[in-house]
């Protein structure tokens, strides 16, 4: 995982735990993002939303259409910094 | 109850408020269509919809009422006529199109006829609903739609029909229905080549992606980016400001700034129903229908495009 990828999931496992109610040091890179943060793909659209405000980027659904973990996801908005 | 309406300080607002995501099937259709005829009286200066709905605006086209129009009716062909009736209380013209063109279907040897006539009875279905919303589009009153959360599809394309789209951070705006294997039929593709231009128009229908409020607005999809939660309340505010312009001069400004489109409103709802008798678009709306995640529109990993001239 690169070092700007690396940034991101730090912020990126405190967004969500505090988005969907979840203690952050529960949460690690490699979890399925959806069975961690209980979440549907409403709930995730919501986390996209929040992911693109704070990082100030545009990610398309489409790139995410595979992603399950949190590092996957970091990856991906690491792309578009 | 599929919406609630008041008329307040010259002010109907309409607050959708039915099924999951107020999905809009022939119940919606119906209600909507009670609340259209309001914006004539003369008590009424501006309109205003907004969802009551958590999750958003609205998810778009009842797609499970699709599903079963276009499945339901196995048999005999004489079948067709009451289901059209039964789920379009358009008796003669559902019925009248659905038989001939599944006399068409027939004579063309079309390996599934019926499928084929029930598309064109959804015909008479859509007709109503681009009644619906050319009526709000062309309405002689301001109309703003206040959207938070989900606003995709049918009900992105409700948004459409307003003059002025107010939406808060939280607003998603997408078509996703080329990855059913159709495309938009509630008059989307026209309203947003409108607003927006037709490459913008091209980006979101050819990959079905969901754009932000933020993104929207930088676009100029979005007229006004609010907090979440205010977009209601912000899209009053307009509405009463717009109350205090003379309502003649507001009419020949609104007919002369935002035409309808109507010969493309007829075409897409052409395309639309071609596409729909397709086996493709039943199975895609099967595996929807049978789906148990929120919003299953995304294909499955391992799906591969069939090739071209495969329906």
């Amino acid at each position: 995982m690169s070092a700007r990828a690396d940034a991101v999931l730090d912020r990126l496992l405190a967004l969500a735990a505090e988005r969907f109610g979840k203690a952050r040091e529960a949460l690690a890179p490699e979890d399925d993002l959806f069975d961690a943060l209980e979440i549907d793909s409403m709930q995730a659209l919501s986390l996209l939303t929040a992911l693109e405000e704070t990082f100030e980027v545009e990610i398309p659904d489409y790139e995410v259409q595979d992603v399950r973990t949190f590092a996957e996801l970091a990856e991906v908005v690491a792309s578009r910094l | 109850m599929h919406l609630t309406h008041a008329i307040e300080g010259g002010i109907l607002t309409v607050t959708l408020d039915g099924g999951r995501l107020n999905e809009i099937g022939l119940p919606m259709l119906c209600a909507l269509e009670g609340v259209v005829p309001l914006l004539s009286r003369p008590d009424v200066r501006a309109l205003v919809i907004a969802s009551a709905k958590p999750g958003g605006f609205s998810a778009g086209a009842d797609l499970r009422e699709l599903h079963a129009g276009l499945t339901s009716v196995d048999g005999a062909p004489e079948a067709l006529g009451a289901h059209a009736r039964a789920l379009f209380d358009t008796p003669r013209t559902a019925a009248r199109a659905g038989a001939s063109t599944l006399r068409a279907a027939l004579r063309r040897r079309d390996p599934h006829p019926l499928r084929a006539a029930k598309a064109w009875g959804v015909r008479a279905f859509l007709d109503r609903v681009h009644a619906a919303f050319d009526a709000i589009d062309a309405a002689p009153v301001p109309t703003i739609a206040a959207v938070h959360g989900v606003c995709f599809g049918g009900g992105f394309e409700l948004a459409l029909a307003c003059d002025v789209i107010v939406a808060d951070k939280t607003a998603r705006f997408a078509f996703p229905e080329l990855r059913l294997g159709l495309i938009p039929g509630f008059g989307g593709i026209p309203r947003l080549e409108r607003d927006l231009g037709n490459s913008v128009a091209r980006d979101l229908l050819f990959s079905g992606r969901s754009l932000s409020a933020k993104r929207a607005h930088e676009l100029g999809l979005v007229a006004q980016l609010v907090a979440e939660g205010r977009a209601p309340d912000v899209a009053r505010r307009l509405a009463e400001q717009t109350t205090r312009l003379d309502p003649h001069t507001l009419a020949v400004a609104k007919a002369f700034a935002k035409p309808i489109p109507r010969a493309r409103l007829r075409e897409e709802k052409d395309r639309f129903v071609e596409l729909l008798g397709r086996p493709a678009v039943v199975e895609a709306l099967t595996r929807f229908v049978e789906a148990e995640d929120a919003m299953p529109y995304l294909p499955p990993k391992d799906a591969r495009p069939a090739p071209r001239g495969v329906s």
